[in-house]
Parts: C-alpha cells; sequence; structure tokens
C-alpha cells in the first residue's frame, strides 16, 4: 500500500493507456512520457505497461507501507527517499515505512516523474487500462488526480523484481531531454490552408507552452497562423503529436489525453520518439519545431524502441549502499 | 462505380489519414465507415485502431511492424471497395422529452429555422438518421446528415456545462452529450438513456453506422 500524503498538482495513475477504445470515442490517454514509463516499470521487473504513478511538477510526498522495490525516471524532481538522495533511473529498495518525497523541478527541463513500484499500482482496470481518464472521470483511482489520504494498493511484484534489485538504466540510453527541446515534425495533411512563409515560421521560432496547457494539449504562444481563407473541416481522427490550428490561429499541440477527433487543421504531427520530450514541458517552458522526413521519423523510432530494450547493468555501487543503509 | 478520390496523408510516422472532399458526406462516410469495418476484421499485423469520421478515416498501425505503402494500399482498396456498399448497423429508438429546461434553445431554434417548435421536434423525429462517427468525448454520437431545413450554425457562445443526455443539433448533425461537457450546439432536449458506460460493455450506447430513431416523449 501507497499513502499520498501530499498530491502536488496533478499526481495520477497511469499505464500505456486504452488505444483500443479510441473506437468509443475515448482518449487513448495513459503515461505522457511513455519511454519513462517503461523504462521506470523494466528497472523493477514490471511488465512495460505496469501502473505507475505520474508526478507533475513536485509537491509529492508518499509513504509506503511495506517494503518493496521502486523506481523513479523521467523528470528530476528533487528526490529523497527518507531525507537522503534517491538515485533516478534505479531500483532502488523502499523500507516500510519509508517516505519519498518529490518536491519540484532540480534542473532547467523536466515536468513529469515516474514512479514504478513492483508490482504495480493495482487500481481495478477499466477498458483495459488503470490510467486515470480525468475528462471520462473512471479508471486510476475513481477517475480522478490523487490527493492527500489516498491508498493505493501494490500488486504482486513478478518473480523479475527478485533480480532487479540495483539495477540502473544508463543516461546515455535515455531521450535526449534537454531545456527548449526541437521537437522533429512530420508535414500534416493542410498545409495549404495556411501561407508558406508562415509554415516556415513555424520551423524557425521559439514557442512557450501556454498557461492553460494540461494533458490533453499545449498551447503555443509566439507565433500565429492564421487561414489564408475562412474554412471549415468536418471532424477528423486525431493522435496525440497532432498540432492542429483553430480560428484563432494558435496552434495546439494534442497530448496524451486529447480527443479521439478534432475539427481543425492539422499543421504537422510531432514524431513518436519525440514526444517523450514534449511530456516533461511545463506551461512556461520553451520548445522548437523542426520539419523532418518519414524515414528519419521510422530511424528514431526504431533506435527508441531498441533502447528501451537495452539489457540493463546493476550499479554496484548503489546495490552496496541501499545494501548498507536499508 | 468509384467516384470518390481519396487523399491519403501521412499523420506521423504511425497513421495515415483517408480524406475525401465532397458535399456528399453521406456517401464518403458510407465508404469510410465501411473500410473501418473491413480493415479491424481482416486485421493486418500492426494495425492499432480505425477511427472513421464524418468524410474521412483515420488508421493507427506500428510502422516497425507494417509499412506505409502496406498500410495505404489496403485502405485504398477497403475505402473502393465499401464506396456504394450498404452500411450495416443497428436501429436504436432514443426516447426524447423536447423544449422545456431539457430543451432551451428549441423555440429559438425553430424561429431560426422559420419553423414551429412542433415543426422542428417532427423534422427531429422523422429520421432515421446514421451515426456517423464518435468523438469529441467518450461516446459522443455525431448522427446525420440532417436534412437542410435543419441545418444551423454553432451557437456564437459556447455553454460551458451541457448537461448528460441533452440532444443538440449543429452544422447539419445532432448529437447526444454523455457527460455534462462544454458545448455549442442548440439544446433541443433530453433523453434519460445513458450514452457511455466505461463499466459496459460494449461502453458506448451507440456505434457508426447506426441508425438512431428519435422519439418524442412527454416529460418525466
Amino acid at each position: 500500500m501507497i499513502e499520498i500524503i501530499a498530491a502536488g498538482p496533478l499526481l495520477t495513475v497511469q499505464d500505456a493507456g486504452r488505444p483500443d477504445a479510441r473506437r468509443y470515442g475515448v482518449p487513448p490517454g495513459g503515461a505522457m512520457d511513455t519511454f519513462a514509463l517503461v523504462a521506470a516499470n523494466r528497472l523493477v521487473g514490471n511488465l512495460p505497461g505496469a501502473a505507475v504513478l505520474e508526478a507533475t511538477a513536485g509537491g509529492v510526498v508518499l509513504h509506503f507501507s511495506r517494503a518493496t522495490l521502486v523506481a523513479l525516471t523521467g523528470a528530476n524532481l528533487g528526490a529523497t527517499l527518507d531525507g537522503r538522495p534517491l538515485a533516478a533511473w534505479t531500483a532502488v529498495r523502499a523500507a516500510a515505512g519509508a517516505r519519498l518525497h518529490l518536491p519540484g523541478r532540480r534542473e532547467r527541463w523536466g515536468a513529469r516523474a515516474y514512479l514504478a513500484v513492483a508490482g504495480g499500482i493495482a487500481v481495478p482496470p477499466i477498458l483495459g487500462s488503470r490510467s486515470t481518464s480525468l475528462s471520462g472521470g473512471f479508471g486510476g483511482l475513481d477517475g480522478r488526480c490523487l490527493r492527500a489520504g489516498d491508498r493505493l494498493p501494490l500488486g504482486t511484484p513478478t518473480y523479475a523484481a527478485t533480480l532487479a534489485f540495483g539495477q540502473h538504466w544508463p543516461a546515455q540510453g535515455r531521450p535526449p531531454y534537454q531545456p527548449c527541446p526541437i521537437l522533429r515534425l512530420i508535414p500534416g495533411p493542410h498545409l495549404a490552408w495556411f501561407a508558406p512563409e508562415r509554415i516556415a515560421a513555424l520551423a524557425a521560432t521559439t514557442l512557450r507552452v501556454g498557461t492553460t496547457s494540461n494533458r490533453m494539449g499545449y498551447r503555443l504562444d509566439g507565433l500565429a497562423l492564421p487561414y489564408r481563407r475562412p474554412c471549415s473541416l468536418p471532424s477528423l481522427g486525431v493522435i496525440p503529436g497532432v498540432i492542429q490550428v483553430p480560428p484563432d490561429g494558435a496552434p495546439i499541440l494534442l497530448m496524451a489525453d486529447a480527443q479521439t477527433t478534432g475539427g481543425y487543421p492539422v499543421v504537422g504531427v510531432v514524431i513518436g520518439a519525440d514526444l517523450p520530450l514534449a511530456a516533461q514541458l511545463l506551461p512556461g517552458d520553451e520548445l522548437r519545431f523542426t520539419f523532418t522526413t518519414l524515414d528519419e521519423a521510422l530511424a528514431a523510432r526504431h533506435a527508441q524502441a531498441e533502447a528501451l530494450a537495452q539489457p540493463l547493468d546493476r550499479d554496484e555501487g548503489d546495490l552496496l549502499s541501499s545494501l548498507a543503509g536499508a | 462505380m468509384q467516384t470518390l478520390c481519396w487523399n491519403i496523408h501521412p499523420l506521423g510516422e504511425a497513421a495515415l489519414l483517408a480524406e475525401v472532399v465532397t458535399d456528399d458526406h453521406g456517401a464518403a462516410n458510407q465508404a469510410a465507415l465501411g473500410a473501418a469495418a473491413a480493415l479491424t476484421a481482416s486485421a493486418p499485423p500492426g494495425l492499432r485502431a480505425t477511427v472513421p469520421a464524418i468524410a474521412s478515416l483515420l488508421v493507427c498501425f506500428d510502422p516497425l511492424v507494417i509499412a506505409h505503402r502496406a498500410v495505404e494500399a489496403q485502405m485504398r482498396a477497403a475505402l473502393a471497395h465499401a464506396e456504394g456498399t450498404p452500411t450495416t448497423g443497428r436501429r436504436v429508438e432514443i426516447p426524447v422529452t423536447y423544449g422545456g429546461e431539457d430543451g432551451p434553445d428549441l423555440t429559438a431554434a425553430a424561429q431560426r429555422l422559420g419553423l414551429t417548435p412542433g415543426e422542428l421536434v417532427a423534422l427531429h423525429c422523422a429520421g432515421p438518421y446514421r451515426v456517423l462517427m464518435l468523438g469529441f468525448a467518450p461516446g459522443f454520437p455525431y448522427i446525420g446528415p440532417l436534412p437542410p431545413a435543419m441545418h444551423l450554425p454553432r451557437r456564437a457562445t459556447p455553454r460551458s456545462a451541457v448537461p448528460p443526455g441533452t440532444v443538440a443539433i449543429a452544422a447539419g448533425l445532432t448529437g447526444i452529450y454523455p457527460a455534462r461537457l462544454p458545448g455549442g450546439w442548440h439544446l433541443l432536449g433530453r433523453t434519460t438513456l445513458r450514452l457511455f458506460d466505461p463499466a459496459a460493455a460494449p461502453p458506448a450506447l451507440l456505434a457508426p453506422g447506426d441508425l438512431v430513431q428519435f422519439v418524442a416523449v412527454s416529460a418525466r
């Protein structure tokens, strides 16, 4: 059992989402940073899509009621375990009664940290997923963000968890997390709606994530993309990564909780391999875009799949210190 | 006879979007629904999801398992084969209490259309109309196309909250809000049926292709 002592601005249960429920109009949802999700789960011996906690920006304090193996990935939110710095991207033992604290961002990038616990968060699956659907009000714990006093059940650790202790995810095997990331775009189907110089400006302007942004999408400030003439589009299917432009000209980057359909022209789509970088942006953060090709997107996707399947090393130093200090 | 010309364009590296420019949304939607059903049934390796919409078809896939060219070829074949093939769907009756608190826009909408409220209700209940797609929110059906006599643009100012079960029209379509949601359509009435229940199988009351017959009932 994990007890939430403090939840910060947005703490939710997330897993790989419900892509199959798209046909019912249900947003795919799931972890924003899917790389950090899979890495955290692998570190503690879970299946890649097991349910984890997604902490946003910090302000989180958790209490473990029993000893367990945990791994924290994604953003550096200054994690401590019982007051001592917690080794990130590493399978670490949390003793019964231990307190995990995620105060807030410690680097110039980073929005979301992922905590995997051996056995996974064992809330009941709904439509094939334990993810919290905030707009639908289902999944996770009662379909809502977590708050102080909530208690989360844990699943039974796999056999792999008994061997996972001390496993470490090497820094060179992670996405290139950084301030002002350059996200690669495949040109969208509706470029003809916009003047060519505006499209060129999209790839030459530093944009900022707007204050009204959330898990559904980011409003991007810093560039207006007006339609060449007033038009309307019948609603069409959209996916996370799509940049759609409403009539006010302010682009919106769709993220994990985006609706399954949209009625605005699509100017570009962020490639899958760069979505984890987008997931680590908070309102006020800067980003840039660059257009790329399908071939480059496929190569990047392949490389990321290989990185996620890489054999893991045991960090002996951490292992020894954990043994000594546990 | 094939008359629709589909443009197929990548939506990122893991999805393809087929769109058709036509005023005949009925024919385009019929092909999109048929193609989505055929692709789902044949389930080629790597296919992840099909999302038919009013005049488009989105197909999501794993590009490390199946190549773009192969997906595009299957989409073209499925769309061509589905064109002109009648859509199959269940016939579903939706009881609606029109007007009053349940349909606060009925009178104003009728007036803008040059109809009496009774005439608008009769038109809305004439049908049946087809579920063209689900989207916007879990279980939200886009139903139509409605005859031109019921065409109204969206309201200038959307409402921040529309009650669940509310039946509305806009832009040549009618829809039913499955949950309390913001909405810019004209609210004609309300049904007590539950449009979306995540614990039910299937979770959505309506599926694309279903024929919806609205039936006026007196207030509870």
